[in-house]
């Protein structure tokens, strides 16, 4: 019994020491604060945790106030913090990884071209593993750091469980790519990308305006809010379209590797389109496993799918031909889709998918609604949330996902999805 | 006809986790552990012969050694730094212990390799086999799995059964001590069985990053957990009971998508697991081990 | 002098319920004076789930001797029971009444669901009877991911294949949307409530270790064959440990389902990753101790989160230090090296007690 409380208590030592660690870290990870903000960013953090620190905390927070010293010239005006809510590690990594990077990219733009009125952008982007336990976990951290503006969560549960804390914080919410409908029913929280049931209904009509197909099969993942969300509003829209459903075979997070019983049903049935509301990895698996079994027919999928060119190593050739209705694509000509792909590409070595457009976008949304409402970095968090959603309807942003996107109090976005096809190797618009 | 298709896809999927489960097996009827970290070194297998294939440009062929000997490395260093210590300890502390070797390689895979997808070159150069005009078709890694598959029983008894070291891994998974007293260096024999149950990893990973082309760090959890329970299934710790195990939960797994529910399926899969362990307690082919009072 | 005679193992449990009070008040009196971060807010009722979890797991392993792997599966069933009560009843009636019967609802819930896997599993034994478990786990969880509920001017609504099956009225209220889960949970969980239910756990558990009945599991668990000779009903008493560490969790589901305003089964949270985490929570506190299991379970769940610093490092840390303390606290030779060290210790003491 001794020898086990005593390993116990060398355990505890362990991690007190690593506690240590930590506050330097992250010490370093917000050096470019400034000095004069910090009591102000205190303030910010609203009563129940403006003295709050524990007595690591206090070791980090004097760490940091070193680091703000040495940093002082960073930004005119102050400081403007953003958290970033993601996963970054586990299976649904690369998603949470990409906003985080695109996040970045924008933060990275907006320094130095001079701030969001007079005042330096920090983000500080933490890890939920696709948990909404977790999130929740993130997003207290990031309120002990002094977050004024939360930019996430990435994925649509994690949104959930965090946008309940946020109205109740009373801290402005933009979730760059969490698209069910849940997401954004408070009045502080407001997305980026559109909405599941959105892209069901706008996938039907489309494929039935343009009588692409009379029998559609469906492969979907019931365990993903994103797929069912947007799989349930198609079947409904479908009643109403030219075209029926043959088949719709479900996979879950458990079995995303083998599809072929779901293509076999789709061929037997045949379909001669099948509808994929999926993400991009798994669909690279599907388009191979059907060539390899010989069904050749027209795909078509939403944003999800936007990415699949860029799988390292993927053999382009399977997607000759796949449709997608998306608002982002890395191969667009655009000005600032070409000087976004280029940057990614320089600092992370990959293609930058929808998600890390998402994180872009919202980073520069929260800008436009920042300097339409004037925001300063004296205010409280509270006064940022109203006058940010208030900005929110009023501004128009261009921005990789769309051009002129508007958002009305609901807080969904308005914008044109764009449909292409995958000519050749690259996306082409229809 | 398309019942003969799914069966077949079944025997695909299930050839994958038969091989998969060989190793398992194989650790476990020598060294009485699950090791938990199978499937990862599975994933790290994979990842070696994306970066020699995809990234230097080497034969497929010489790729597999590398990665073998890769793999026969990692395991052996994962056994001597996270297992040996605490050999003679709790089973559950060890079995702790794989899980958290399980973290770290998926977790070091993630920052070496990065969270994205990596779509892996097909190594069986061979093309499809299709019957009925193109009604059925036959992935040719299916074939190459099955064939590898019954290469490795059939050299895996042997090799337990006729030569020198595979006749002390049994002595040690009979009785360590007994064995120690007859001049079996136990440690030496536990490490060996890791090595071989690591390059039997190294090509698993390869076919099975061939048969379904998406490598991520996660690759290597969810099939290492079916082929445990293939393994279970067969009876751990009999080689031909992986490979009957592994075979008929990817054709039941397959047959449940078809024909009751594609969302259920592991829901039947597991179900089946039960009943059969229920009616045969040891899984299909295992042994039954007389209790001593 | 009259001395009070306290028998050791009663001083024993005495301590650990004194540690888990003055936890408690130590934590409220940092709370009220602001010196606890938000997250340490954030994360004082996940400690509370976990340390439930982690004890009612430690009956299951400790004192029945039998591993499960399927312990999160129960405290899935007893969350989204409890969670689909409150939310059906989140205007029916006020917020107290509701949770304690939220709790009851959740405890006899995954009972019932522990006493019915229970017959089959405890049939068998070792490494078989954990892959049940784990089986057990992964189709609760499979199925409550299939799983959809509604309710409206008609009645229940019930599919297992999508929400459009339900056919539900315009006015209807989704409780369970498959793979989406609850959504709107009442937050009826807080740390006060959380302690409460810790301290209920443990003169629960240990009393029932200290019962005739806790006495005839363990003696099943140290040896069954013997046990069986002197007339105790192996299955009778393994199954009433085992429904009662179902429910236990249960109870944990509950505080847990409570405590987010969304509720998903995924592989992250209730799947047999949880379960395993539960289970490094036991045996890294000591297999049957319960005050360990209470100490890891706070310690495993902060640590995670302090690593935050770390960034990319983090879990790869987490990793590190988990393979590190496992081999600290089991090895052989490590066990060896602390005795011979806690020797030494005493015999640098001996001397100076007999100068004294």
């Amino acid at each position: 019994m001794k020898k086990k409380m005593l390993s116990l208590v060398l355990a505890g030592a362990m991690t007190a020491a690593l506690l240590t660690g930590c506050g330097s870290t992250g010490a370093d990870s917000t050096s470019t604060a400034d000095g004069t903000t910090n009591e102000a960013a205190a303030e910010d953090a609203g009563a129940d945790n403006a003295d709050a620190a524990t007595d690591n905390a206090d070791a980090s927070d004097a760490a940091t106030d070193a680091a703000e010293d040495t940093g002082a010239a960073a930004g005119a005006n102050g400081t403007f913090k953003i958290g970033g809510i993601g996963p970054l590690t586990g299976g649904a990594a690369v998603y949470g990884i990409a906003a985080m990077n695109g996040s970045q990219i924008a933060v990275d733009e907006i320094n130095a071209a001079g701030g969001i009125n007079g005042m330096t952008v920090e983000l500080n982007f933490q890890d939920d593993e696709l948990d909404s336990e977790k999130s929740v976990n993130a997003y207290n951290t990031l309120k002990d750091w002094g977050v004024q503006v939360i930019d996430g969560c990435v994925t649509s549960a994690c949104s959930i469980a965090v946008a309940a804390k946020t109205a109740e914080d009373n801290i402005f919410q933009l979730t760059p790519s969490g698209s069910a409908v849940e997401c954004v029913t408070n009045p502080n929280s407001f997305r980026v990308c559109f909405s599941d049931p959105n892209q069901g209904a706008a996938s039907a009509q489309y494929i039935g305006e343009h009588n692409l197909a009379t029998k559609i099969a469906v492969i979907y993942d019931s365990s993903d809010v994103y797929s069912s969300g947007i799989y349930e509003k198609f079947v409904s829209e479908a009643a109403n379209q030219s075209f029926e459903i043959v088949t719709a075979g479900a996979f879950t997070a458990d079995n995303k590797t083998d599809f072929s019983v779901q293509l076999q049903q789709a061929k037997d049935a045949g379909a001669d389109l099948v509808f994929l509301p999926i993400y991009y990895n798994e669909a690279a698996l599907i388009l191979k496993q059907a060539s390899d079994m010989g069904f050749d027919v027209q795909f078509f999928g939403c944003d999800g799918l936007d990415g699949i060119l860029g799988v390292d190593n993927f053999d382009a050739s399977l997607a000759e031909g796949v449709m997608l209705l998306t608002p982002f694509a890395a191969d667009a000509t655009d000005d600032l889709t070409v000087k976004f792909v280029t940057t990614y590409n320089e600092k992370f070595g990959e293609t930058p998918n929808q998600f890390a457009a998402d994180g872009y976008d919202a980073i520069y949304t929260i800008k436009a609604a920042a300097e339409k409402a004037g925001i300063t970095a004296d205010m409280s968090n509270e006064e940022i949330c109203t006058a940010l959603s208030a900005a929110m309807t009023e501004i128009q942003v261009d921005g990789l996902t769309g051009l002129g996107i508007t958002w009305d109090a609901s807080g969904e976005p308005t914008k044109e999805p764009k449909a292409v096809v995958i000519k050749d190797g690259v996306y082409t618009a229809m | 006809m398309s019942f003969v298709a799914h069966l077949i896809n079944g025997i695909s999927l299930g050839s994958v986790y038969a091989l998969i489960a060989l190793g398992y097996t194989m650790v476990y009827g020598i060294a009485k552990m699950l090791n938990f970290a199978h499937g990862d070194v599975i994933m790290i297998g994979g990842y070696v012969v994306f970066v020699t294939v995809s990234g230097m440009g080497l034969n497929p062929l010489a790729a597999i050694i590398i990665s073998m000997a890769a793999c026969t490395i990692l395991g052996v260093v994962i056994e001597r730094v996270a297992y040996r210590p605490l050999r003679g300890a709790s089973p559950l502390a060890v079995l702790i212990t794989a899980i958290g070797v399980s973290y770290l390689l998926q977790n070091v895979a993630l920052l070496v390799f990065g969270s994205d997808t990596k779509a892996f070159t097909n190594v069986v150069p061979f093309p499809n086999l299709e019957l009925f005009d193109g009604q059925l078709v036959i992935k040719s890694v299916t074939i190459v799995t099955v064939i590898v598959n019954v290469i490795i029983m059939v050299g895996l008894t042997l090799f337990v059964k006729k030569t020198k070291i595979g006749r002390a891994m049994t002595a040690v998974s009979e009785d360590k001590g007994a064995a120690q007293l007859m001049g079996i260096n136990v440690n030496g024999t536990i490490a060996i069985t890791f090595a071989i149950g690591s390059s039997l990893a190294a090509i698993a990973g390869v076919l099975l990053c061939s048969a379904y082309p998406a490598l991520t760090p996660y690759t290597g959890s969810m099939p290492g957990i079916k082929a445990f329970v293939a393994a279970v299934f067969g009876g751990i710790g009999s080689i031909p009971g992986a490979f009957i195990g592994g075979i008929l939960l990817g054709v039941i797994e397959n047959l449940s998508k078809a024909y009751i529910s594609s969302q259920l399926s592991d829901a039947i899969v597991f179900s089946i697991l039960i009943i059969v362990l229920l009616v045969k307690p040891t899984g299909l082919l295992g042994k039954k081990v007389q209790e001593k009072v | 002098m009259k001395k009070l005679r306290i028998n050791k193992t009663t001083k024993n449990d005495m301590i650990t319920y004194a540690m888990v009070i003055l936890a408690y008040i130590v934590v409220q009196v940092l709370v009220s004076t602001g010196h606890v971060s938000s997250l340490i807010q954030g994360l004082l009722v996940p400690f509370c789930t976990y340390v439930i979890v982690a004890i009612a797991l430690n009956l299951t392993v400790g004192i029945l001797g039998e591993l499960s792997l399927g312990h999160a599966g129960f405290m899935c069933v007893g969350a989204f029971s409890s969670a689909v009560f409150s939310l059906a009843c989140k205007d029916a009636m006020p917020g107290g009444l509701r949770f304690f019967l939220a709790i009851l609802i959740g405890a006899a819930a995954a009972a019932l669901v522990g006493f019915l896997v229970g017959i089959p599993v405890l049939r068998l034994r070792g490494d078989y009877l954990a892959i049940v478990t784990l089986a057990f786990g992964e189709i609760i969880k499979n199925i409550i991911n299939a799983l959809y509920l509604g309710v409206d001017s008609n009645g229940v609504h019930f599919s297992m294949k999508d929400a459009l099956s339900l056919n539900m009225e315009e006015d209807g209220l989704m409780l369970i949307k498959g793979a989406q889960g609850v959504t709107g949970t009442p937050n009826d969980s807080n740390f006060t409530i959380g302690v409460v239910l810790i301290l209920i756990t443990l003169i629960i558990v240990l009393n029932f270790i200290h019962s005739r009945t806790g006495r005839a599991v363990m003696s099943i668990r140290d040896n069954r064959i013997a046990a069986e000779s002197i007339g105790i009903n192996v299955t009778k008493y393994k199954l009433i440990a085992f429904t009662l560490s179902a429910s236990l969790a249960g109870v944990a589901g509950v505080l847990y389902a409570h405590n987010l305003s969304t509720l998903n089964a995924l592989p992250k949270n209730f799947g047999y990753n949880m379960s395993i985490l539960i289970l490094v929570f036991v045996v890294l506190g000591g297999i049957g101790n319960m005050r360990g299991s209470i100490i890891a379970a706070v310690l495993l769940t902060l640590l995670p989160e302090v690593l935050r610093g770390l960034s990319d490092y983090r879990m790869l840390i987490y990793a590190i230090v988990l393979i590190a303390m496992m081999i600290f606290n089991w090895s052989p030779n490590a066990i060896f090296f602390r005795k011979r060290l806690k020797q030494r210790i005493t015999a640098g003491k001996q001397p100076k007690k007999e100068e004294a």
